[in-house]
């Protein structure tokens, strides 16, 4: 029975934002901020210690929308994972974001969680963050100082570290639109197709040149993110770099091979081994260019 | 500032309140307030960590697991367990008809998680139904019989179907 051990210190649940950052930023840190309870609750249930006092932000309309606009779709931080998924923008325009969200656990899961959480959970396992670091997503913070909008690859400071300060919170998700033409690929591998947590997974998002005489295209530009593949979820820099104007679709493996061997920083834990989630990531590679080579 | 006083929402058609007293506090997990407070216990725990859709119920229509739902997080909203659909829902007998419960556990979660479905897709693909149910774990039936009993209900039309 869990009842004992749930009851909060303090229970705030502000309905503008401006309220929720004066908490925040009296609280220095000692609410805990929540939305959709999907991890958080979790470590609730299976504590006996009392519950810090709680911030939640689902009832925020800065946060609860999704905004689409010329050049991305900004998506408030409370939003959950089955609108995204079920945006026709988002799905028309981020088809991999809209897989991303339809893989985050299952659709009870999916109804709750939000991609703010996902975010700010800060896991590398996180299923939505490797697309949004290939569609090269900005992320706001805001706090009672302000707020600033930053580049999401450089979020991810070290094993659920970010650079959010103690009194912010993440208010919205900027993706903008790819390239038309570019060739999205997410692909999750877990034990079980629905709900698993990865062993590994990929997006990967490659924009091509125009096919040439001979049938040959080549890489213009080439953006991955991975999860569950080192401490944070992580870009594959080296890999990008070592693909500029590759030619498409005869790319070497060992390239691939190579490269992410000092992109990637796998381990050995409950769920697969570093070796096995190295190999899978070189496979899902292959896969993803094997894919963009055949973009019409 | 006292929030659980100025709680309010609706369980199968009646409304509870922090004021009355009928909501504890915010911070109580949905499923606790359903089979302890309110004595409801048709929705059943199983992970108690999200995974297995036992408590699986329907908050404003769509599935939620109610061991990762504060109740302070439902003002305003409308809850609704087992003990609230209605007898007549096509499910009831499907599952009956079919087959799909034998130790009973799964089957509050299942069935409400198969309302949400049908609700929003009355003519589901077996597909679809398979990845409606993903998140609702049987360990008796090896999942045929509830998918058929699904696919079955579905082709019930009329009543409120």
């Amino acid at each position: 029975m869990n009842s004992a051990a749930t009851a909060a210190s303090e229970w705030y649940r502000p309905t503008s934002l401006a309220d929720a950052l004066a908490i925040r930023a009296s609280a220095r840190g000692a609410v805990v901020a929540i939305a959709g309870c999907t991890d958080l609750m979790v470590g609730w249930n299976a504590g006996s210690r009392r519950l810090p006092s709680v911030l939640d932000l689902s009832a925020l309309p800065e946060l609860g929308a999704i905004e689409v606009g010329p050049d991305a779709v900004t998506i408030g931080a409370a939003v959950c994972c089955a609108r995204i998924a079920a945006h026709p923008a988002i799905a028309g325009r981020l088809p991999m974001l809209a897989s991303s969200a339809r893989q985050t656990g299952s659709i009870a899961i999916q109804n709750r969680a939000t991609l703010g959480g996902n975010i700010m959970n800060a896991s590398p396992a996180a299923d939505n963050p490797p697309v949004l670091l290939a569609f090269g997503a900005r992320v706001t913070l805001a706090s009672v100082r302000g707020s600033r909008t930053l580049d999401y690859a450089a979020f991810h400071t070290g094993y659920k570290r970010t650079l959010a300060e103690p009194d912010e919170l993440l208010v919205s998700v900027t993706v903008p639109y790819p390239a038309p033409g570019a060739s999205s690929h997410y692909r999750k591998v877990g034990t079980r197709r629905a709900q698993a947590i990865s062993k590994v997974a990929l997006a990967a998002l490659i924009e091509t040149t125009d096919r040439a005489e001979d049938g040959t295209r080549r890489v213009r530009d080439a953006r991955f993110g991975f999860a569950s593949a080192g401490p944070v979820p992580l870009t594959a820099p080296s890999l990008s770099a070592a693909l500029r104007d590759s030619p498409l679709p005869a790319i070497d493996r060992l390239l691939v091979e190579r490269a992410l061997a000092s992109d990637l920083s796998p381990i050995d834990d409950i769920r697969s081994t570093a070796a096995y989630r190295r190999q899978v990531a070189v496979n899902l590679v292959m896969a993803a260019l094997a894919e963009a080579s055949q973009v019409p | 500032m006292n929030f659980a006083r100025t709680l309010e929402f609706t369980l199968n058609g009646r409304v509870l309140s922090g004021a009355d007293g009928s909501i504890a506090s915010p911070s109580m997990r949905l499923l606790d307030l359903l089979r302890l407070q309110a004595g409801q216990t048709g929705t059943k725990e199983g992970c108690g960590e999200g995974e297995c859709g036992a408590c699986a119920v329907l908050v404003d229509g769509e599935v939620v697991n109610s061991c990762l739902v504060p109740v302070g997080q439902l003002h305003g909203r409308t809850v609704m367990s087992i003990e609230g659909l209605p007898r007549t829902d096509p499910l009831l007998e499907a599952f009956a008809r079919a087959g799909a419960t034998q130790c009973g556990i799964c089957t509050p979660g299942m069935i409400l998680a198969a309302r949400a479905l049908l609700d929003r897709q009355p003519d589901p693909s077996l597909d679809e139904v398979r990845e409606a149910l993903a998140g609702n774990l049987c360990r008796c039936t090896g999942y045929a019989r509830i998918y058929a009993a699904v696919l079955d209900a579905a082709t019930v039309r009329g009543g409120d179907a």
